[in-house]
């Protein structure tokens, strides 16, 4: 085979893989709901502060279970980052739950992800009061009236996720 | 050909090629600090269903270790399964639980905290333990979760720590 054709496989070749290279495997689009309405809760934030879920009746909450062994789990977060600072001021609350067994590791974590939505830790009560948190990552959509709007879990299209919410918003702001 | 006049290795698309190639790799790499489940040769999984059977029958029952998370293994886990401690951080727990074991003790481990190919724990444990010289070993093969592959089956569960 002449070097042309082998260049130009190659080439194709890293276009085509590059996407799978990536994210691992393919993503998953929301699941089935388990909860209709998403259950309260008050827990103190890793920054002191206490986060009661109810007060954040009237805006969009993604509601985040997540471990900083989870690799699926830090990839999202970045993008949660980025989505808090862009919708934030349009009604989107982005709340983290941490499920790891102690808060040691999540502080080391926090300081290095640079949280811009509070993160409070989690626990088994919590997670069954979620339907069963039995895998990670699993994030929840709660409309303003608090009920449950969608549940990603695994490898999520955060592409598809953002959409939701940017139409979310969109129709809180109307 | 216009395509060649430069140096073939030099040519832009080809550069190109082999820099996106690179970071691929890179990008596999930083994906995969952990040990992946893939590594686990496929004669010693053992499938949801085969242990589920078998947790039914009347047979000697092996030991059953869950390595991943604590909180997930209070919310839900195999009836008669201990908690191992999360073998991908390395606490020795599982090293301890096993110390004083035959090497022959049918032991099974599972996790089901992350999908099986990005599982940070379920790698770590078999290489741990097969190192120690256990023979018989069998890592139960979970495709995406715990909740999905086990609970929703609607296989036997226990609650608490």
């Amino acid at each position: 085979m002449n070097l042309r054709k082998t260049t130009v496989i190659l080439f194709a070749a890293a276009i085509t893989t590059a996407p799978l290279a990536m994210r691992g495997q393919s993503p998953q689009k929301a699941t089935q709901l388990t909860i209709r309405v998403a259950p309260d809760f008050t827990k103190p934030a890793l920054d002191g502060k206490t986060v009661h879920l109810a007060t954040y009746r009237g805006k969009l909450v993604l509601l985040n279970f997540w471990a900083t062994w989870c690799g699926p789990c830090l990839t999202e977060i970045p993008r949660f980052n980025t989505w808090q600072t862009k919708y934030g001021p349009q009604g989107l609350q982005i709340i983290g739950v941490s499920m790891d067994d102690d808060s040691a590791p999540v502080q080391k974590a926090a300081r290095k992800l640079q949280f811009t939505y509070p993160v409070v830790m989690g626990d088994e009560h919590l997670g069954e009061q979620y339907g069963g948190v039995l895998g990670l990552p699993i994030s929840y959509l709660i409309g303003p009236d608090g009920k449950v709007l969608a549940r990603y879990q695994g490898d999520t299209d955060l592409s598809q996720m953002e959409a939701r919410i940017q139409s979310l918003v969109q129709s809180l702001n109307r | 050909m216009v395509l060649f006049r430069i140096k073939p290795h030099r040519h832009p698309l080809f550069l190109l090629a082999a820099i996106l190639i690179a970071l691929q790799t890179h990008l596999s790499l930083a994906q995969n600090q952990h040990v992946p489940a893939s590594s686990i040769p496929t004669a010693d999984l053992i499938q949801p269903a085969e242990l589920a059977a078998s947790l039914q029958s009347a047979s000697p029952k092996p030991l059953i270790l869950q390595v991943g998370s604590h909180i997930l293994f209070a919310e839900a886990h195999i009836p008669g399964s201990e908690y191992a401690g999360p073998a991908g951080q390395d606490t020795g727990t599982l090293k301890d639980r096993v110390a004083t074991l035959a090497k022959d003790t049918p032991i099974v481990l599972y996790c089901g905290c992350c999908p099986w190919g990005r599982c940070p724990h379920i790698a770590p444990a078999y290489n741990l333990l097969h190192s120690e010289g256990f023979t018989h070993l069998k890592v139960l093969y979970i495709s995406d979760n715990f909740g999905t592959d086990w609970v929703n089956k609607g296989y036997p569960v226990e609650k608490g720590r």
